[in-house]
Order: structure tokens, then C-alpha cells, then sequence
């Protein structure tokens, strides 16, 4: 059963990845434009993907009671509290500061990109950071905010 | 006025979304699994960091599938290349992509997702706080992007 989650986690990237350099979502470049609203086409990238995964994680728990590879289906689980909305604004000064974000920091390997290095190891840096950081209060509230699995 | 939004097209942003849309599914309908990015980074941390933040069950239990993810994404760039795309070698400072960098790994493991987990995995499953920190970060992003400009920091 692992080998064949991982075959799909594979295979799933594999599209992932694809897309992002489709849609020129792993040049830096492109990402700062659209921050800087001139050239909106990356809402067509989230709304694009919005459009085919909103139907799959709609559906496919209606339809199945477990998915074929799996024990149940996952769930996205968001908080709306301090640390959502302070992470995601710092999250976004980082992204318009360097236009690179999680997946994109990923796949630029592959398409060359090797510049994108440093994000990737700055983004390694500040995980370890947060999760150094999020220790002492571990267990109480923060340690819940923690085990978000999802994202 | 499209012209104006889209000075590049549309194709090549609607059919990239479509296969990113197509990866997340997979992943769920296949395997019942919510793949966001960031907790890739983590998930490589909990093999070489000991402490408790890295401890965490659903950490070590999803570890291996995300770093096969993560391979995917890698491969699928790749292939896109291979198959004639246009490699991509950015401009940008080195100095801005680290500390930049940081600040995303930072924020998107404090705010629980990035724009894969809150954006494309958290609006389809419908979640109001996932709609609040993609508004959220558009908002930062969109005023940092623009004062970096404004300020003449280039590239």
C-alpha cells in the first residue's frame, strides 16, 4: 500500500510540476508581475486548478466511502486564528519579496532554474525556524495550530 | 483590455492551473491525500532535526508520500523542459531569494499552507480560513512586490 501512495504522490507531482512550469509559474519574474498587477494571469493558474480540484475533493468522499489507495479521505484543516492570518501575511511578504513560493521553490529545479536554490534553502531555513520557535508553547494552543497536516 | 490584464495570453496559465488541478485531485480522489507544498519542507526537517515540532504523528506519517511529491514536482518540470518548453533562469538578487525564502518557509508553516495548501487545497475544500489567508497574502504580496519596486530594488 505505501509503495503505491507513493506511486500516486508521484504521479500527481508529476502534473503538479508540469503545470507549474506550463504556466511560468516557476520564473520568479512572472509570479512579481502578477504582484505587481501587471499581468493578472496567475489568477487563471489558481482559478484553473480551483476549477478541477474543487469538484475531486467535492465529489470523490460522495461517491467512495475510502479512496483506493487509502484508509479515508483527508481533510484540509484551516483555522481562522492569529496564526493563519499573521502566517499568511508574512508568507506574502516573503512571496513579494522573491516571487518564489513552496511548490515553484520545488519544481524550478527541474526546469532549470537553479538560482532558485537560495529560496529553496531560505525556506528550509524558516521552517526549521518556526517549528524551533513554536517548541516551548507545543502541546497547548500552538501545538494544535502545529499539527495542521494539510498544507 | 484583456490585452491589458494579459499582456502574455491566457493558454498558457488556464491549461498550467488545469494540470496543477489535476494533481491535487489525483492525489485525493486516489489516495484520500490533501497535498500542499509546504509541509514538504517539515516533513525533509523530521529526518534530520530531532525535537518535538518534528515529531509530530502526522509529520512522520506522511513524510515519505510528500517527498515523493516533491520528486514529481521535480520530474514533471523537467519533462515540460524536456518536451520543449522554455527553461527558466531568474534575475532576481540571490540575497532577495533567501531572505524572501525564509520568510515564506516561516510564515506558511505559522499560517498552516502556502498557495498550494490554502489556495488550491483549501478553497476546494471549501474553507472559510483558507479564503482569509489567500486574501491575506495576496494583500502583503501584492504591497511588498510594489514597494520593493517603487523603492528601485532590481532585480
Amino acid at each position: 500500500m505505501k509503495t503505491r501512495v507513493a506511486l500516486v504522490a508521484l504521479l500527481g507531482g508529476v502534473l503538479f510540476g508540469c503545470g507549474l512550469a506550463r504556466s511560468t509559474m516557476v520564473s520568479p519574474e512572472v509570479v512579481l508581475s502578477f504582484l505587481r498587477w501587471r499581468d493578472f494571469g496567475l489568477l487563471l493558474v489558481l482559478g484553473g486548478a480551483v476549477a478541477v480540484a474543487l469538484p475531486a475533493y467535492q465529489l470523490a468522499p460522495r461517491w467512495m466511502k475510502a479512496p483506493p489507495f487509502g484508509d479515508q479521505f483527508g481533510r484540509h484543516a484551516a483555522r481562522l486564528d492569529r496564526s493563519t492570518l499573521l502566517g499568511s501575511a508574512i508568507f506574502g511578504v516573503g512571496w513579494g519579496l522573491c516571487g518564489v513560493c513552496p511548490g515553484p521553490s520545488i519544481a524550478s529545479l527541474g526546469a532549470g532554474n537553479l538560482p532558485t536554490l537560495w529560496a529553496l534553502l531560505g525556506i528550509f531555513a524558516g521552517a526549521f525556524v518556526q517549528g524551533w520557535l513554536a517548541r516551548p508553547r507545543a502541546g497547548v494552543a500552538a501545538g494544535l495550530s502545529a499539527d495542521r497536516t494539510s498544507a | 483590455m484583456l490585452d491589458r490584464m494579459f499582456p502574455h495570453g491566457i493558454e498558457h496559465y488556464l491549461t498550467g492551473g488545469l494540470l496543477i488541478g489535476a494533481g491535487v485531485a489525483l492525489l485525493f480522489v486516489a489516495a484520500g491525500l490533501v497535498g500542499g507544498m509546504s509541509s514538504f519542507f517539515p516533513a525533509v526537517l523530521s529526518w534530520c532535526v530531532p525535537g518535538p515540532a518534528f515529531r509530530r504523528a502526522p509529520l512522520l506519517s506522511s513524510r515519505a508520500w510528500r517527498v515523493a511529491y516533491a520528486l514529481g514536482l521535480v520530474v514533471g518540470a523537467a519533462l515540460f523542459v524536456r518536451l520543449g518548453g522554455a527553461p527558466t533562469h531568474t534575475q532576481v538578487a540571490p540575497w532577495r531569494l533567501l531572505v524572501g525564502g525564509f520568510l515564506v518557509g516561516y510564515g506558511s508553516r505559522l499560517g498552516g499552507g502556502c498557495t498550494s495548501g490554502h489556495g488550491i487545497c483549501g478553497l476546494a475544500s471549501l474553507q472559510r480560513p483558507s479564503l482569509a489567508a489567500v486574501v491575506t497574502f495576496l494583500a502583503t504580496g501584492m504591497a511588498t512586490a510594489q514597494l520593493v519596486a517603487r523603492l528601485g530594488i532590481a532585480p
